[in-house]
């Protein structure tokens, strides 16, 4: 099994994790497991700055998001603080053809599929459900039932073998995205059975992000996360989920793996929420603040920028630049989301049924009836 | 099960076979995979065994065991796997072997497969079809015997619908395969070796409406509402009661949800009584909604309230007092004295 049993810097987990830039901003030019497989990057500059862009920019969509619920514009919401290496990388890692499917947390991910970033905010302000066309993206839509999802992505898999789409370096994978938490769930441990038994092209994404709400992972589990591979007969790897350059690496090479026809295999991204679970959420009721400093060391982006610095790839003007090309996109966004309509309610009784339902329509009638006699009254 | 003669792959031209309700749902899954390459069947031991039941009898020998596919014994696993392998654009057909084990598939029916539609604004559609033979009378063991279709005729999103003869069982179990909405298909696994006349060519397109009530016995005294097994009990009591010199109407429900309530109405209208019959508890169950609506827009028409006749209040018994649990010909008769004697 794959581990990535490698030691690197001071900030690793016992076992290790495959980190490619540390949090010092120094490139690890490959990292080689206990089982052979070897993981490098093979950026140009400008793919390194553009990666950096990504990660200023998911983490710029979100602090808005973040200041938008505080201001009432949005009923809650998550945030992704912390977790922009992973998402970023095992997004960007995805080929065209592949299909995601996230929990609620993805922004980032999304973001990487090309879709308006503004399409989560209907989901959160509570004005939809939310949006997106999943076959058009390949980005299937958010799922807030913890866990639910990962079977999801199973079907899809198997969907895929049994389309003839597996076995070519051309072929499709899925990717399943998932939190600390949902490894207790039941769908999840049987998304794990099913994908073995039929050796099925998906990627289990674990971003392991030390707490599911309150409960840290201890209350999840006795062993590493990506340890539990072994026991449904696929790899497991750990990568330092705070660099951008490990995710990219390690899920562009198991999305291949897959896609070639080689199963199922799990990658644990041992990263932090740095934020709340959401915006209900009150963390310094269960974390000490040393830990939180600790992880604010391990910032995913600072140690792009020390990297991109160092390298001289980007200089302070090229910073400048991003963060303000950033601050632009969050205020496009945040007019955008202000200026989001209520639905008109009548629209509550659409898209029940695809075809459709009697008593729905009798239904949808009869409230138009009733909102009918206040017509004047000034409700 | 009696076995069709027609073997190996299905060139159907025999007209108005006889054959069980059992046999007939094979037939028509059978004629499903056929009609439409994306048609799969997934469930527990339903290759090579054939289900339980051999409801998929020689399905996987025909068409493959990429379409008829023996699962892992977890039906979230079943459901949920599904839910994706509809998104990629196949249409499954999941066998839940017994109603008693549907419940750990219960989160995904009623969080995913009812609300993908709803939640993704149109964009997801989920033509998935959740096969559960259900009802008692069997002398099975617990789990093996119950009638949970409320639960699930309760969800926004999930299309309920049960069949009650071989006739029907072929035709609804393919108008429900070719149906883009999320249908839970309830199968009177008592009635499974019953025989009926089936027209194994008969057109989807002039199939009898899948979401519409039957009149399975015309009457003039009053109306008695059943559903999957208790249809067979309702008709049997109408010939009891016609020597008594009371003509009882018998609607056969099939769908459970939508309520086709105008063809119920139009009886309850004529003959001022209904009589609600079904295996499940009384509590909230199929009896309590239809009496309420009859209710709403009958109350004018009626001589007496909607009486039920259903299962009790209690977890399904033990199999030597199921007799004592179900409905039978008797109650359903003194159901109908009751409400003439109001």
């Amino acid at each position: 099994m794959a581990n990535g049993e490698r030691e690197v810097g001071a900030d690793a987990p016992a076992g290790g994790f495959v980190q490619l830039l540390t949090p010092d901003g120094e490139r690890v030019d490959s990292v080689t497991t206990t089982d052979g497989m070897t993981y490098s990057v093979d950026f140009t500059d400008e793919e390194y700055r553009e990666l950096y862009r990504d990660l200023v920019t998911v983490r710029r969509l979100d602090a808005e998001a973040t200041a938008l619920q505080r201001q009432g514009e949005l009923g809650i919401w998550a945030s992704l603080l912390g977790q922009e290496a992973a998402q970023v990388g095992s997004g960007r890692a995805l080929r065209k053809q592949d299909m995601a499917f996230p929990t609620y947390r993805e922004h980032g991910v999304l973001y990487t599929r090309g879709i308006d970033p503004i399409m989560p905010f209907g989901l959160f302000r509570g004005v939809d459900q939310g949006g997106w066309d999943p076959h058009e993206f390949k980005f299937n839509t958010y799922t807030i039932v913890i866990g639910s999802q990962t079977l999801h992505a199973t079907g899809y898999a198997m969907g895929i073998t049994m389309d003839g789409k597996t076995g070519t370096p051309d072929g499709e994978a899925v990717i399943a995205y998932f939190g600390d938490g949902a490894t207790s769930q039941g769908d999840v441990n049987e998304a794990f059975v099913w994908s073995g038994v039929f050796n099925s092209p998906i990627v289990f994404f674990c971003q392991n992000n030390q707490y599911a709400i309150s409960e840290p992972l201890e209350r999840q589990t006795r062993i590493p996360l990506y340890r539990r591979a072994a026991g449904y007969g696929f790899p497991g790897i750990r990568i330092d989920g705070n660099d951008v350059l490990a995710s990219y690496a390690v899920t562009r090479a198991a999305l291949d793996q897959a896609r070639n026809g080689q199963g199922p295999s799990l990658i644990e991204a041992y990263t932090y929420r740095m934020g709340a679970h959401t915006s209900s959420d009150d963390p310094t009721r269960y974390r000490i603040a040393s830990e939180v400093e600790s992880w604010k060391a391990k910032d995913p982006i600072a140690r792009v920028r020390a990297f991109l610095t160092k390298q001289q790839v980007a200089d302070e003007t090229f910073f400048a630049e991003v963060d303000d090309t950033a601050k632009k996109l969050a205020l496009d966004l945040r007019e955008r989301v202000l200026a989001m309509p209520d639905p008109e309610p009548v629209t509550m009784f659409d898209n029940v049924y695809p075809h459709g339902s009697p008593e729905i329509d009798a239904q949808r009638a009869s409230f138009e009836r009733y909102h009918a006699t206040f017509e004047g009254s000034g409700h | 099960m009696t076995e069709s003669s027609r073997g190996g792959k299905p060139q159907s031209k025999t007209m108005g076979e006889t054959i069980t309700l059992g046999k007939a749902l094979n037939h028509g899954l059978r004629r499903a995979l056929e009609d439409d390459p994306k048609v799969i069947i997934m469930g527990e031991d339903v290759g090579k065994l054939g289900g339980v039941f051999r409801i998929t009898d020689g399905l996987q020998k025909d068409f493959g065991d990429d379409r008829v596919i023996d699962t892992p014994l977890a039906e979230s696993g079943i459901v949920g796997t599904a839910v994706g392998l509809a998104i990629r654009g196949y249409r499954p057909v999941c066998e839940i072997q017994f109603d008693g084990f549907v419940f750990p598939a219960y989160n995904q029916i009623v969080a995913q497969v009812a609300k993908m539609f709803y939640r993704s604004l149109g964009n997801v559609r989920l033509p998935i079809v959740i096969r559960i033979p259900f009802g008692g009378g069997i002398g099975a063991v617990e789990h093996h015997s119950e009638s949970p279709e409320a639960l699930f005729a309760h969800v926004p999103g999930l299309k309920v619908v049960t069949c009650s003869s071989s006739a029907d069982a072929y035709m609804m179990i393919r108008q429900a395969v070719a149906s883009d909405d999320p249908i839970v298909f309830f199968e009177p696994k008592r009635r499974y070796w019953e025989k009926g006349e089936v027209d194994l060519d008969a057109d989807l397109g002039q199939a009898f409406p899948l979401h519409q009530a039957r009149v399975a016995r015309e009457g003039t005294d009053a109306t008695v509402l059943a559903y999957g097994p208790m249809v067979r009990t309702a008709l049997d009591a109408a010939i009891a009661a016609a020597e008594d010199g009371r003509n009882l109407e018998v609607i056969d429900l099939r769908s459970l949800s939508p309520l086709d309530m105008e063809t119920v109405y139009r009886s309850v209208r004529r003959t001022g009584r209904a009589v609600v019959v079904h295996e499940a508890p009384g509590n909230l169950g199929l009896g309590a909604e239809l009496a309420a609506r009859i209710t709403e827009e009958c109350f004018y028409s009626l001589e007496a309230p909607v009486l039920r006749v259903t299962g009790y209040d209690i977890p399904y018994p033990a199999a030597r007092v199921e007799e004592d649990f179900l409905p039978d010909l008797d109650r359903v008769l003194d159901a109908v004295d009751r409400s003439f004697g109001w």
